[in-house]
């Protein structure tokens, strides 16, 4: 007979479960325990002499079809609020009383069947089931297999946006982008052609003029950003203090020796 | 103990499938109410097969997964292509053709 522990687990872990489905709020709570009722539901086919099914049951739902579950729902955003307004009056009422009714009728009808349980054991293993599948219910395989195939199609179908526009190569992008006036080349680094290399402070152009998009639209928008024009007067005025001032370690301002390149000093 | 307990799990596991459906407005909540009353079909079959001692019952129950597969890929693709249409998931959004 059937093990009567297992199915108690089963039953508080398969009920509680989908209790979740009626009380919990968020859509990742109610596919979790969804996937809790799955497995009790798998341990339940095992217990009865199904282990085949029971694998299928934990491959199928909840490896697959819970986990497709869960990727829609962060597909289209966990923290849609499902709002409580009622559109039908009454209808929270309706759906409770009917959906009891059906619980009512369904369990007066099975509580006066009398069925005597069959002593003999069914096995449903791979093998087993195998053969009756193939030979008994292959017509059936094979109308299933033409319907997989339809229900991916179909899926395929029904999420296929078809592409409006022709599609842009990437030649035409660029030339799109210099038409709106932007530079070909990227921006220059903020700072690192000046004498102060930090963030806040525009690069300078090769004839000492600051650049003012060098520096970062955020840094100007908060007012943290230094004027490049004070720094190119410490380097236009001899009289000024800072005029030769330079990190410690910088070579010495007229060495010819500054940068050298591989070779370079030799061939001249 | 005798199996047809395992029925009367079933029909309760039904019954809390289809309060889901009727109450809950979240399309993807709602189709969870649907697994979960296919799979309470699948715990009588499969209860059933274990009553009679035959195996029929869970060749049915294989193949309610099966379909059951195939209709979680179409349905899930016509609740993306909704969201993409009125970006929302909401089963009320009929309630606009209400004058």
């Amino acid at each position: 007979m059937v093990n009567e522990v297992l199915f108690w687990v089963v039953a508080i872990i398969t009920v509680t479960g989908s209790l979740s489905l009626l009380f919990a709020r968020k859509g990742a709570h109610i596919a979790m325990s969804i996937v809790t009722v799955m497995c009790g539901l798998a341990a339940a086919y095992v217990g009865l002499g199904a282990p085949f099914l029971g694998v299928v049951q934990i491959v199928v739902y909840t490896g697959a079809v819970m986990m497709l579950f869960l990727f829609v729902l962060m597909l289209v955003g966990v923290d849609q609020r499902e709002s409580l307004k009622e559109t039908i009056k009454g209808q929270r009422w309706i759906a409770l009383v009917g959906a009891g009714g059906i619980a009512l009728l369904l369990i007066s009808v099975i509580g006066r069947v009398e069925l005597t349980s069959s002593d003999q054991f069914t096995d449903g293993n791979p093998e087993e089931i195998a053969i009756e599948l193939f030979s008994q219910y292959v017509l059936v395989m094979e109308v299933l297999g033409a319907l997989l195939i339809t229900a991916a199609v179909g899926a395929l179908v029904l999420t296929h946006t078809p592409r409006l526009t022709p599609r842009r190569t990437q030649v035409e992008l660029q030339a799109a982008r210099i038409l709106a006036g932007a530079d070909p080349v990227n921006k220059p680094m903020p700072g690192v052609y000046a004498r102060h290399n930090a963030l806040d402070v525009p690069a300078l152009d090769p004839e000492g003029n600051p650049i003012d998009h060098s520096v970062s639209r955020v840094l100007e928008a908060r007012h943290q950003t230094q004027e490049g024009a004070e720094f190119r007067h410490q380097l236009a005025d001899p009289d000024n203090p800072d005029h030769d001032a330079k990190p410690a370690d910088a070579p010495p301002r007229d060495a010819h020796d500054r940068n050298p390149r591989q070779g370079e000093g030799e061939s001249r | 103990m005798n199996p047809m307990n395992y029925v009367i799990l079933a029909a309760i596991l039904f019954s809390i499938g289809a309060a889901a459906v009727l109450l809950r407005r979240n399309a993807i909540v709602a189709f969870m109410g649907v697994e979960l009353m296919l799979n309470a079909a699948n715990l009588a079959l499969v209860a059933f097969s274990r009553i009679h001692g035959e195996l029929d019952g869970q060749i049915m129950a294989f193949f309610v997964m099966v379909v059951a597969a195939a209709e979680v890929v179409v349905g899930l693709a016509i609740i993306i292509a909704v969201f993409r249409a009125r970006q929302t998931i909401s089963l009320d959004e009929p309630a606009e053709l209400k004058g």
